[in-house]
């Protein structure tokens, strides 16, 4: 999961962020900037759609992180590993606007792996995987008090400052291609949550993240290329029906480790079929 | 943009080559202006027709009465991979071949198989590795398996030949899951591994939903010179591959051999020709403290020359039935003796590959990716099971991936890939 310089790019395509870009990056960002804003009067509808969408979607991770966090400093263990997938699936679904703040996701969200990746030591770690870690392979909150406590500042300052992204609709396209391609890397070989194996729960939000971006196009979309929306009709359905198979019958996921070789490669194709028109989704700014 | 200005510009195509010398002017190199594709496709209909060009350097045809492929000579690099079929309906699949016409025609013309669009939101059309790099007498040849014909959503059980059937487990077979069967093949050659592989990838790409990958094989031959002609290659056990092949310029031979005749088979595959294919790992390990007299008495030649034993002339005629003392001077459990035994004959088209490492057991994951096309499976069957467990080469290899895929005649302009089957 190339998370960290994946944010970096959505920083200066959004926030027009460009100190520290290499010549031609910043070229390249300022021209696709441009024609961006060209078409923005056009996409205004879209884009506060998507804002207000992923607005709601971070109050809920607020109230979910809430109760979340009360589970671990109560010391409930179970209680909190019922509601620790639940509740990050809001911050998955609204992912390419979560992860604008390049400080902010990795607190919330890194994985140790990504921590060692950038050069850090494990005590950097915090956020919803080291407590997946307490929990999971511990089998304890003891001693995590502080990073639930950290967890919960985290998560409301990322829910205050999202009154601030600019929303584009370069941002939604790109995002929705992204969501799908979290999937691809790190869901679909289950390594994002290697302790709880949640994988399932973020797979289906991630999945909803980039066919909300899709409904809210739709309209537009239909008028430039009917096919194309029928297509992705399609393609959505298969994948969301494919995933219900997995359902465990209490409104979650089975567990990935329960995946065999099979399941996960109908799933990959399957979100690589969606991935191929989804990408097709930027004509809708021409 | 007018509808005659994209006419001209479409039927010049975008060359590879090209683009690298206009990338100066606008910053995608080849632009349509903001409509991107799809509005040339509106322009034209579903599928346009797009002609082999004739200036492109290195270039074979993909129009005439075969596929390209089988008799084209000398292949350097090979990208084979087999195919799941998903589609849902004969309707899809035969969509999927018309485009796929369109997208090799382009490809061995070295061209992008659809130009850039303006809008850079966009993923390029094309993959784009092969950009710069020119058509490198890429060929693609396409064939369809059994199981295809056993999908009752596509409704072709009555056009199934009844020589198309999976090939029977031979002696000293241990194939791998991993390599067996697929719906659907391409086989991609060029002089250049880059050009093959885009090829295969941007074909694949272009059908997402329609089919999935089953299994893959790259292999390559190496050729040297004499006389500036390119000589027999050797495959990894040193001796020369292919000698006794019969003569692709004889086209009484290849009827014989390789093209189904009419009233041999189906008429959709009149002009088409089967290809086996199998994985065989070579067991490089064992060969090399193999002692040299007996390495050549494995095969029935000469390690240097590839000549038939007691001869000193590749091409020398083999005498299978020469005897020296009362005995057999090429070995009767050597694979050449073996493959003279029955009067079948085929073309072999083989590609050495090495894959890594075995991860069981360290050793070399290499082999050869044997391909060989015949008029008839049953050709190949005969002459692989006159090997039998006598073959000497056994000890040295074993039989890891199989498929048996029908190729389609080739294709008339205007027309597209297996026309004879879907329409």
């Amino acid at each position: 999961m190339n998370r960290f310089i994946k944010v970096t790019g959505l920083l200066m395509l959004s926030c027009g962020i460009l100190a520290g870009c290499g010549e031609d990056v910043s070229h390249e960002t300022a021209e696709k900037e441009e024609s961006v804003q060209t078409k923005a009067s056009s996409t205004e509808k879209e884009v506060s759609t998507y804002k207000q969408f992923a607005i709601e979607q971070l109050d809920e991770f607020v109230m979910a992180t809430e109760g979340f966090v009360e589970a671990v400093k109560a010391g409930d263990v179970e209680k909190a590993k019922e509601l620790y997938a639940p509740a990050r699936m809001y911050f998955e679904r609204s992912e390419p606007i979560a992860e604008s703040f390049g400080d902010l996701d990795p607190r919330i969200d890194a994985r140790l792996a990504d921590i060692q990746a950038e050069g850090q030591g494990e005590e950097e770690w915090s956020g919803y995987h080291k407590l997946e870690y307490g929990l999971w392979e511990e089998g304890t909150t003891e001693g995590y008090e502080e990073t639930a406590d950290q967890l919960l500042k985290d998560v409301k300052e990322l829910r205050a400052k999202v009154e601030t992204v600019e929303v584009t609709p370069d941002l939604m396209i790109t995002g929705a291609v992204d969501l799908l391609n979290e999937v691809s890397t790190s869901k679909i070989t289950g390594e994002e949550e290697i302790y709880s194996h949640t994988d399932l729960y973020d797979f289906k939000a991630n999945v909803e993240g980039a066919e909300k971006i899709f409904e809210i196009f739709k309209e537009k979309l239909t008028a430039k290329d009917a096919d194309l929306v029928k297509k992705l009709d399609e393609n959505f359905t298969v994948l969301d029906d494919l995933l219900a198979k997995y359902e465990d019958g209490k409104g979650g996921y089975v567990s990935y480790e329960k995946l065999t070789q099979e399941d996960t490669k109908a799933l990959s194709s399957a979100v690589d079929n969606l991935g191929e028109p989804l990408s097709q989704m930027a004509i809708v700014v021409e | 943009m007018n509808t005659k200005e994209e006419q001209s510009l479409f039927k010049k195509g975008f060359s590879r080559r090209e683009i690298l010398k206009t990338a100066g002017i606008g910053s995608a190199g080849v632009i349509l202006g903001a409509t991107g594709f799809s509005g040339i496709l509106t322009a034209f209909g579903e599928t346009p027709f797009v002609d082999d060009n004739h200036e492109t350097k290195n270039k074979v045809n993909f129009y005439g009465k075969h596929q390209s492929g089988i008799l084209t000579k000398n292949p350097e690099h090979a990208y084979f991979v087999s195919l799941n079929c998903t589609a849902k309906s004969k309707v899809e699949l035969k969509e999927m071949f018309q485009l796929w016409t369109r997208y090799s025609v382009q490809l061995m013309n070295g061209h992008l198989v659809e130009p850039d669009s303006a809008n850079k939101l966009l993923p390029a059309p094309d993959t784009g590795e092969a950009v710069g790099l020119d058509a490198s007498h890429l060929t693609l040849t396409f064939g369809v398996g059994p199981s295809l014909f056993e999908k009752s959503e596509l409704g072709m059980e009555h056009m199934k030949p009844h020589e198309l059937k999976d090939l029977p487990h031979f002696p000293k077979d241990q194939l791998d899951p991993r390599y067996v069967g697929g719906d659907i093949c391409i086989q991609a050659c060029a002089d250049d591994p880059q050009v093959a592989f885009h090829a295969v990838r941007n074909l694949i790409r272009s059908a997402r939903g329609l089919v999935t990958m089953r299994w893959s094989q790259t292999g390559f031959n190496s050729y040297g010179m004499k006389d500036k002609k390119k000589m027999t290659p050797r495959n990894l056990f040193a001796f020369k591959d292919g000698t006794g092949n019969p003569n692709v310029d004889d086209t009484k031979e290849m009827d014989e051999v390789v093209w189904v005749q009419p009233g041999e088979s189906e008429s959709w595959m009149s002009g088409g020709s089967y290809l086996a294919v199998r994985r065989i790992q070579m067991h490089l390990e064992t060969w090399d403290r193999t002692a040299l007299r007996e390495q050549e008495a494995t095969f029935g030649r000469h390690r240097d020359t590839g000549a038939p034993i007691g001869k000193s002339d590749e091409f020398s005629d083999m005498e299978i039935e020469r005897k020296e003392n009362g005995k057999s001077v090429v070995p009767e459990n050597s694979h050449v003796f073996l493959a003279r035994q029955v009067k079948d004959r085929m073309l072999r088209r083989s590609f050495s590959f090495s894959d890594g490492i075995n991860s069981d057991t360290g050793s070399f994951d290499a082999g050869l990716l044997f391909i060989s096309f015949q008029k008839n499976p049953q050709q190949f069957i005969n002459i692989q099971n006159s090997f039998g467990r006598a073959d000497k080469l056994n000890e040295y290899i074993t039989h890891r991936g199989s498929a048996l895929f029908a190729c389609f005649p080739g294709v008339k302009k205007g027309s597209y890939l297996g026309a004879g089957l879907f329409d």
